[in-house]
């Protein structure tokens, strides 16, 4: 489904991402990881079209998406959530939601008739699925950090994406929301058959939902293969691991 | 906020509001009469320039110019062709629209204050053009003694039809506000950048509000003609711009109707104080400063926090 090939990005002269390979199949759930500044978030903003690589290529549904600006990309069945919360923080809960269905059923230029009456079902369904029902009236801003998280990726959902790439999903949150959050991510695959890329400082979660590991280290990356032989690895374990794992 | 303003409660009040301002000529001196039409025509220029600037955060720098260039289609079209004014009303927003195409063309391609110093730029170029053309514009001369038709020849006459006009334009503004349109636009000012991620082509979205608030814009200007029957280059002049930036700012720029009351506040102030005194820029200065310091959100903005006590954290840590 996405083939990411020798992709290379420098930011005046320091090469944040170096040669990354990277492959998702449909239907599987593939974590990247890799220390504080191997690239990863890099990475996934040069898939979505934040960033433009120098050199390399990024294949999605066999075309190459690798200059093409982030909202056709979204169009094309990427959606993606954003490590540090990303929303429409004066908009409620709901419209935040709703801004992402509208503009998936491409309704944002219809100008007459009121937003009140449009994509209304599809967006509590989401907010039914994520568990945000009982906020959806609120003011995005004023959520919990947890909750604001969580509604990253509800957001991400109203694009109703082939491909969902998940920033550090969980990041910040305290073990309650994290395990929920866990719970949630896999109920959403296996419900809505999304295939899902996401990059995680917590091996807990990564080890029990990944399908596959992509491990990162200095904008390369090393290995990507099931978890139990990225946890043989003896590269991983004395790149990342520090040899302990 | 007032954009929640949908609901049969505020309906009533609104409605009152209107029947006053239908029986009020009568009654009052022929003054605030224009005084009133005066702040509806102003209102609506400022009210225009909130859809992109308060509901899109575009820096729409110099709105006046769209004013002045819908002023000056009906002024050119009623006193250089044998057309009648009533083409002239309906060139002026389509003429504004145009030149709000054309520059704001150039410059969605930036952003913020980048794209409000090339929007002042190519602005004070059109108003050099206007103020230096004497062959057809009158250039610093102006035009004066435009002929209106007969049935707006009378100062409650002009009034009335100023009123209609201006309530038919909020209504239709409040429309869009509340369509996805308006939905989406209030999202890009939120956050363009999730916008992109989201799927929405924010430069695209944000040239068709400009296009649309310059068309409001136009309709302030052929208003301003029924209203003085004369144009002036000074409706392009960027001073006329900033004014109504604070106008904007002063009512509550994240409300709907805000810079109606802005507007209100500050054509009264101008027309009061400026019997007293020539130096009313200065008053203008001291009420933006008094403004930055005290009422961040503006008049109306202050009011809704206050009654609804929502946090305002998000909006004061970005300014």
């Amino acid at each position: 489904m996405l083939r990411v090939e020798a992709v290379k990005k420098s930011f005046d002269g320091f090469l944040a991402v170096n040669e990354a390979d990277l492959v998702v199949e449909k239907g599987e759930i593939i974590a990247v990881i890799g220390p504080n500044g191997a690239g990863k978030t890099t990475l996934f903003n040069l898939i979505t079209g934040q960033l433009k690589p120098d050199t390399g290529r990024i294949i999605f549904k066999d075309e190459d998406i690798a200059s093409v600006p982030p909202y056709e990309i979204c169009k094309k069945g990427i959606s993606r959530s954003f490590q540090i919360v990303n929303i429409f923080h004066r908009l409620t809960v709901f419209e935040n939601v709703q801004v992402a269905m509208l503009s998936h059923q491409k309704k944002t230029f219809n100008l007459f008739s009121p937003a009140k009456g449009q994509v209304i079902r599809e967006t509590w369904e989401i907010l039914d699925n994520v568990g945000l029902s009982d906020k959806a009236s609120k003011i995005s801003g004023s959520l919990s950090h947890g909750d604001q998280k969580v509604l990253e990726m509800a957001i991400a959902l109203g694009n109703r994406p082939e491909l969902l790439i998940l920033d550090e999903p969980t990041a910040g949150m305290s073990p309650e929301e994290t395990s929920v959050t866990i719970e949630m991510i896999k109920r959403l695959t296996t419900d809505l058959g999304l295939t899902i890329l996401f990059c995680e400082h917590d091996m807990e979660l990564v080890f029990s939902i990944a399908h596959k590991i992509m491990v990162m280290q200095q904008g390369r990356s090393i290995i990507q293969a099931k978890p139990d032989q990225v946890r043989d690895n003896r590269e991983v374990q004395e790149a990342y691991l520090g040899g302990s794992a | 906020m007032f954009r929640r303003i949908g609901n049969w409660k505020s309906f009533w009040p609104l409605l009152a509001f209107f029947i006053i301002l239908l029986i009020l000529p009568p009654i009052i001196p022929r003054f605030y009469t224009y005084l009133l039409a005066s702040i509806l025509v102003t209102g609506l220029l400022a009210m225009s320039l909130n859809m992109v600037l308060g509901h899109g955060m575009i820096f729409q720098f110099h709105h006046g110019v769209f004013y002045g260039v819908g002023a000056y289609a009906v002024a050119l079209i009623v006193t250089k062709t044998s057309l009648p004014a009533w083409v002239g009303f309906a060139a002026g927003p389509i003429a504004a629209a145009v030149v709000g195409l054309l520059i704001g063309w150039f410059c969605v391609r930036l952003t913020r204050l980048y794209f409000g110093m090339l929007q002042i730029s190519l602005g004070s170029l059109l108003y050099v053009i206007v103020f230096r053309w004497y062959d057809f514009t009158g250039g610093d001369d102006g035009i004066y003694g435009i002929p209106m038709p007969s049935i707006l020849s009378s100062s409650k006459s002009s009034y009335y039809f100023i009123l209609i006009i201006v309530v038919i334009c909020l209504v239709v503004m409040y429309l869009i506000f509340k369509s996805p349109f308006g939905t989406t636009l209030l999202a890009i000012r939120d956050n363009p950048q999730r916008c992109e991620a989201v799927g929405v082509n924010v430069r695209r979205h944000q040239l068709a509000a400009i296009v649309v608030a310059t068309f409001f814009a136009g309709i302030a200007g052929v208003l301003f003609i029924v209203l003085e029957n004369f144009v002036h280059p000074d409706l392009l002049f960027w001073v006329l711009s900033l004014e109504i930036f604070i106008m904007c700012l002063l009512g509550g720029w994240f409300t709907f109707a805000g810079p109606m009351l802005g507007a209100a506040i500050m054509v009264a102030l101008r027309t009061f104080v400026g019997i007293y005194t020539e130096y009313w820029t200065l008053i203008l200065g001291v009420i933006l400063i008094l403004l930055i310091f005290f009422l961040p959100e503006g008049v109306v903005g202050f009011f809704i926090e206050k009654f609804r006590g929502r946090g305002t954290t998000d909006m004061q840590e970005e300014k």
